[in-house]
């Protein structure tokens, strides 16, 4: 099949970009998304062009890297389903695809459809540690824990920190992620000891980084590719309620750590 | 130190502050809801309940100041957290995002909220200061016969119609995000929020807009 298709092109986060007109030419249904921008890319190199680039790492739905905006719907819109996943059976002949970055201030563009996600990164760094004891490995059964609060936390855990979460929240707002790595660590008995002090620390972090503020109209959790609930929003809002009420004052001098 | 301060420095905080008062309104426009609905009994048992709630000074001004503080403090966080929204997409999408889950009533916030606030000033000059320059008949403390009179003009009726279909956007989802904000989410309760969003949402909308309807059909005079 044959489609058209229109990416934006940004030489650098200097640049201002604009979206440019390209023909995708005998697209084979079977193609991932991606492999079909390779195509593209190939006849681009071949007339000396500058290729279009986009981020993808895995190709099987797991690293999160190859998030770009279809048409209006983060990851193309299929219910979890990544970028890389998506095929090129789901669209028709003649069709008009419109390929952008993800748009936010706390993601900036690299490049073409790249952004930098670091934003993410900091809001982790901003939760700290978990108190683990090193050394040998712990017994299997050493600590208990409960099968719903594993599974739980296991749903959260799935997140690949993509973005797309944010690329559809008409608020540009980070709560789906930030309440999914908050939840899955205060779910499990390892992640108790900072549960609280880390809840703040992250939310805090999440303004900090310029992202928008939860509204709650779920079109995070359309988006995800993990199908991360908005549960967990809520989860994070009750642990920072809560986090909040019991802060106590840090102590600076020697010997508290 | 992690005080009050900080806690409203962050968006989760000033949230919790939008879904406290937002509950605090709630809890008002359903109780005067109730109340009013006294207009289908008669003109003495309006007046009279008029009366009770101006019989105490300290009681009445507490509940006023109570009410204008949360109206304040919820249309500051909502327009600092609109604020921050607004700066968070700089460059917007070529093509629309798609609406998925989102809903009417939760991308509407933004203009039902400030229609509510014009509501509330345009209210109280009617029915409680008696402001001259509107030009609608009022006579202080005939709360009946200004209703009733107020509500004969049809632009009037019309305009609290109007604004009571607003309430019923920013209430539906306004109840619902108020439990997410705080935290109140369980698979088993969920449905049940959702229901509570709605039947308090038509309740306080279809008890207000009966009077304003009744008066037009003439079946309060
Ligand atoms: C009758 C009076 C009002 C009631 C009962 C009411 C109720 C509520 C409730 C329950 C929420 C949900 C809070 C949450 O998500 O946690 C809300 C949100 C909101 N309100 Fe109001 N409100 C009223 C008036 C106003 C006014 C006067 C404004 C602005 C000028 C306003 C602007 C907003 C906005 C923008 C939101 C969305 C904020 C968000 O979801 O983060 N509201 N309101
Ligand atoms: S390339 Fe790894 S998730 Fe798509």
């Amino acid at each position: 099949m044959n489609l058209v298709l229109h990416v934006w092109r940004q030489k650098n986060a200097q640049d201002k970009g604009k979206m440019v007109r390209y023909d995708a030419k005998g697209v084979s249904p079977d193609m991932s998304f991606l492999e079909m921008l390779d195509v593209v890319n190939e006849e681009l190199i071949a007339k000396g062009e500058d290729p279009i680039a986009f981020d993808h790492d895995c190709r099987e739905g797991i690293c999160g890297m190859c998030g770009v905006v279809i048409n209006g719907l983060a990851h193309g819109g299929h219910v979890g389903t990544t970028t890389c996943q998506l095929h090129m059976r789901h669209f028709s002949d003649g069709d008009e695809i419109y390929i952008e970055p993800w748009r936010a201030k706390a993601f900036p563009v690299i490049k073409d459809l790249v952004v930098d996600r670091g934003a993410f990164d900091r809001i982790i760094q901003a939760g700290g540690y978990i108190s683990v004891a090193t050394g040998n490995a712990p017994d299997g059964n050493a600590i208990p824990v409960p099968k719903p609060s594993s599974d739980l936390a296991m749903d959260a855990a799935a997140c690949i920190g993509c973005g797309a979460c944010v690329a559809a929240c008409p608020n540009g707002a980070a709560a789906l992620f930030t309440s999914a790595k908050i939840s899955h660590l205060g779910l499990l008995p390892q992640g108790q000891a900072e549960r609280f002090r880390r809840v703040v620390d992250m939310v805090q972090q999440m303004d900090t980084e310029g992202f928008g503020n939860c509204t709650n109209h779920r079109e995070c959790e359309a988006a995800c590719p993990k199908q991360i609930s908005t549960d967990f929003i809520a989860r994070m809002n009750r642990d920072y309620i809560r986090g909040s009420l019991s802060r106590r004052p840090d102590k600076v001098g020697g010997g508290d750590g | 130190m992690f005080q009050v301060l900080d806690f409203y420095k962050t968006a989760n905080g000033k949230k919790v502050v939008m879904a406290i008062t937002g509950l605090i309104g709630f809890g008002f426009v359903l109780i005067h809801m109730l109340g009013n609905l006294q207009v289908f009994v008669g003109q003495e048992k309006l007046d009279d309940y008029a009366k009770l709630l101006k019989s105490s000074m300290p009681i009445l001004w507490g509940a006023r100041l109570t009410l204008i503080g949360a109206v304040v403090l919820h249309v500051v966080a909502s327009w600092q957290l609109a604020g921050q929204s607004e700066d968070a997409r700089p460059v917007p999408y070529q093509k629309k995002l798609q609406k998925r889950k989102s809903t009417f009533a939760s991308h509407s916030m933004r203009w039902t909220g400030p229609l509510l606030l014009m509501f509330i000033i345009y209210h109280l000059l009617h029915f409680t200061i008696g402001w001259k320059t509107l030009n609608l008949p009022f006579i202080e403390g005939a709360v009946y016969s200004n209703v009733v009179n107020g509500f004969k003009l049809w632009p009037v009726a019309a305009f609290y119609i109007l604004c009571m279909l607003a309430l019923s956007q920013h209430l539906y989802h306004g109840i619902w995000s108020l439990f997410q904000t705080l935290g109140v989410n369980h698979p088993r309760y969920n449905g049940l929020i959702r229901a509570v969003a709605a039947l308090g949402t038509a309740v306080v909308v279809i008890g207000n807009i009966s009077i304003p309807v009744a008066i037009l059909a003439g079946y309060i005079k």
